[in-house]
């Protein structure tokens, strides 16, 4: 049942699995229990879910109040495509440690990046760190 | 489309414009490219006043370096994290979408 046909509303996503991606870039999978108007969602039974490579892990959270302006995307997950992924769960040690690993890699480069344009009297501004409403 | 038939003075704000015009547009297949440059192609579902777009049958146009996206079918977009959205040019009436737009920003000035 659709309240107001044509909308694009969370209302029917309510009680399903969904994976939240945060404007900080953290994946988060819960089950959507509460929405309002400014897409501020209460999560369920959550988890954080840390990507690297081919391998995840999963922090279990509990539950999760999600300001509106901090969310990118929400997808439901098909549990069927769920259970078909190539991708490996490793413990939330390893995967913790991969992570740093790939931070450090990340910030050298783009510490490199900076320093180059530096010199040449340049810098970039984030644009993604901007909310206009 | 519909946007022939809701007239120019009914429309109040610059905002009601593009939503009626994304309504038009519903069924339609589009991608979405994000300000955290994160690029989704799908079918449009719904969208609302605030701009937040569903997405049908989503499918990560760019090269997969965004494997947590592998297990979702259907998704729900912020728009205030939309950059773009991308549209095959015969969906689009541009000239009066212009037109309109034209209008409502005069009408918008008064």
């Amino acid at each position: 049942m659709n309240y107001m046909p044509g909308t694009a509303s969370l209302i029917e996503d309510i009680d399903k699995k969904h994976l939240v991606l945060l404007r900080d870039g953290r994946t988060l999978i819960g089950f959507l229990r509460s929405i309002d108007q400014f897409a501020n969602l209460v999560l369920h039974q959550t988890v954080e879910r840390i990507h690297v490579g081919k391998k995840y892990g999963d922090i279990p959270r509990g539950i999760f109040i999600v300001r509106g302006e901090n969310v990118v995307l929400l997808g439901e997950i098909d549990l069927e495509k769920e259970s078909e992924t190539v991708l490996q769960q490793v413990s939330i040690e390893e995967i913790l440690e991969e992570q740093r690993s790939q931070q450090q890699a990340k910030q050298e480069a783009e510490k490199a990046k900076t320093q180059a344009l530096k010199d040449r009297g340049l810098s970039i501004p984030r644009v993604d760190m901007l909310d206009e409403y | 489309m519909i946007l022939l038939s809701l007239s120019y003075s009914k429309q109040y704000h610059l905002r009601e414009l593009f939503y009626s015009f994304f309504k038009s547009l519903v069924g339609k297949d589009v991608v979405v490219e994000l300000k955290n440059d994160l690029s989704i192609c799908g079918t449009l579902h719904s969208v609302d006043q605030y701009l937040n777009i569903k997405l049908t049958d989503i499918s990560v146009t760019d090269p997969e370096k965004y494997p947590h996206m592998l297990s979702v079918k259907n998704c729900f977009i912020r728009g205030s994290v939309v950059r773009y959205v991308q549209l095959p040019a015969d969906e689009v009436d541009t000239q009066l979408l212009q037109d309109a737009a034209r209008k409502e920003a005069m009408q918008q000035k008064q």
